[in-house]
């Protein structure tokens, strides 16, 4: 297995504020890593530095090999890193069919395009009843869903899912990750997901990376970080 | 609640094809008869003018309506293209035609130059950058006598000559005016049907879920610039050789003021919209001459009740901009 994405001795500061301190990890080809953390952890920090919306300050990032850093966001998506920002960035006064329609923005093949809209569909059947829909009336749940159909239309190597679970009832919650693994399962597409609520996150992933006032304070495959008992302390309340 | 039912009922007639085809006609029917039907040139005057301001009024909703940047400095551009054609054709005895395209293109070329650095800025502080810039404009249009010949202005500027017809009366200007706004809309109707004009439109709703789209926000903004100044410095063009004359006092911020509520008032994104709030405002203070001293005061107070009534414009977006509204409202009280 090859490495799609190596973060080395990344930092990145806000001004004087450091709030990532020389993390490093990686994400193999095929799998689904989660990177778990409490609140101001610097996990979003970490997404948006990938996706090229921040500028570290020192470290590389390596995708599929090559330096990354410093290349400008809307191309990266090209390359094939699609993001679901935080909050979702749905937009609102579109309806769900066009908030689709505009994932495929970087994409000309036509046929592929319809592809992969009937897989959307099919992956979110509750999506397809509401495709006439104002995106701005959907639920919590279904908006979330959306944006990951949407970055889905991008045709990514690299899906990068900033807090899917947020604000989500437990309910949805689960529909939500248990999608996850389907898109994972189905398409064999690459997976970071960034997340509080460990206990989902490690059902989820395959490895994960404890991530803690901007430094990575554990790493191991989800299945061992969960029977950890420290783990279970801090992060899954039992 | 009534007007509401009324034009969301209004906006949602979709024609057909033949419908639209004869609509265009009855159009095309009454503008070519107007100027044998009215005869009073003063009639004539004001809607040349009105035709003027709906072309500026959709130049500058392009920059505000789709492309999402509030600029107070439109008359900049508008200014600029007067004045560019003005000169080229007096003293270096170019036709019209070449004078426009060559001004139109530096003041795009302008407009890209100053949204470079403004690209962070947004909301107020674009509008005040943006303002500031309309001053610089007509301060150096006072003070470069050399150039402009200061607050006296440029005078006898020669009519335009278009394939063989020289354009001088009132009714050709009007023929004139009334195929540069059909050129305009039309353009604004494809602009706003095409994936540029919607990939605008989602640059100004939310760059960041736009950059993971892969659209290139900066591409866009600064389109929105070049373009909408591009078409204000054609409309200055019409505007000098309309008025045979131009002076820094017709370039005043007043006049930026007077094309946001424009677009304000008609509803911002919306070709309609922009269409009924420049000949709204044109129109007005003329039918309310009667008024006399009292004027302004009505004009005011109209312009009062209309935004209390409909605060999204006259002929909004579209009924989807409402619900944003309220979502987001509700999303801030969530919060």
């Amino acid at each position: 297995m090859s490495g799609i994405l190596e973060v080395k001795n990344l930092s990145v500061s806000y001004g004087i504020v450091p709030a990532l301190k020389e993390i490093s990890f990686h994400v193999d080809e095929g799998e689904t890593v989660a990177l778990i953390g409490p609140n101001g952890a610097g996990k979003t920090t970490t997404m948006h530095t990938i996706s090229g919306l921040l500028k570290p300050v020192g470290g590389e990032i390596l995708y599929c090999g090559k330096n990354i850093v410093g290349t400008e966001a809307h191309r990266l998506v090209t390359d094939g890193i699609s993001q679901v920002p935080e909050g979702r960035g749905i937009f609102p006064t579109l309806t769900v069919a066009e908030n689709i329609d505009i994932g495929a923005f970087i994409r000309n093949d036509k046929e592929g395009i319809k592809k992969d809209k009937e897989w959307v569909y099919s992956l979110f059947p509750r999506l397809k009843e509401r495709m006439k829909q104002i995106s701005g009336t959907l639920s919590g749940g279904e908006l979330q869903m959306l944006a990951m159909a949407r970055a889905l239309m991008a045709n990514p190597k690299l899906l990068l899912l900033d807090e899917p679970s947020m604000g989500l009832a437990p309910v949805i919650v689960e529909d939500v990750f248990h999608i996850i693994r389907q898109i994972n399962k189905e398409q064999h597409t690459t997976i970071l997901l960034v997340e509080q609520n460990a206990q989902m996150a490690l059902t989820a992933a395959k490895r994960a990376y404890i991530i803690e006032v901007g430094q990575i304070v554990r790493e191991g495959l989800a299945k061992d970080l969960m029977r950890d008992d420290e783990i279970r302390k801090s992060y899954l309340g039992l | 609640m009534k007007m509401k039912a009324f034009f969301s009922k209004l906006k949602d007639i979709r024609l057909n094809r033949w419908q639209r085809i004869l609509l265009i006609i009855v159009l095309a029917g009454i503008v070519i008869s107007a100027p044998y039907i009215i005869e009073d040139n003063y009639v004539l005057h004001i809607l040349i003018l009105c035709g003027i301001y709906v072309c500026l009024t959709l130049s500058l909703n392009l920059i505000i309506g789709w492309s999402g940047q509030f600029s107070l400095g439109h008359v900049c551009f508008y200014g600029m293209g007067a004045y560019i054609t003005t000169l080229l054709i007096t003293q270096q005895n170019m036709g019209f035609f070449q004078a426009t395209l060559l001004s139109t293109l530096l003041t795009s070329i302008f407009a890209m130059l100053l949204c470079l650095p403004t690209l962070k800025l947004r909301g107020d502080y674009l509008a005040v950058i943006t303002l500031g810039f309309g001053e610089v404009f007509r301060l150096f249009l006072t003070n470069a006598v050399d150039l402009t010949k200061g607050p006296a202005g440029i005078p006898n500027i020669p009519d335009p000559v278009l394939f063989g017809f020289e354009i001088s009366s009132k009714q050709a200007y009007f023929y004139f005016i009334a195929i540069v706004v059909a050129v305009f809309l039309f353009f604004m109707k494809r602009f706003n049907n095409s994936g540029f004009g919607m990939a605008m439109m989602v640059v100004n709703e939310d760059d960041i879920a736009a950059t993971a789209l892969g659209i290139n926000v900066v591409k866009y903004k600064l389109w929105g610039f070049v373009i909408g100044g591009g078409m204000a410095a054609m409309i200055g063009s019409f505007y000098a050789v309309y008025m045979g004359m131009i002076s820094p006092t017709s370039f005043a911020y007043a006049e930026s003021i007077k094309m946001v509520s424009m677009v304000v008032l008609g509803g911002m994104g919306s070709i309609p919209g922009s269409v009924l709030g420049a000949v709204l405002l044109t129109a007005l203070p003329e039918v309310l001459r009667s008024f006399s001293e009292y004027r302004m005061v009505v004009y005011g107070a109209l312009m009062v009740i209309m935004m209390i009534f409909r605060p999204e414009g006259i002929w909004a977006r579209s009924n989807r901009m409402l619900n944003e509204y309220k979502i987001r409202a509700f999303e801030s009280v969530k919060k």
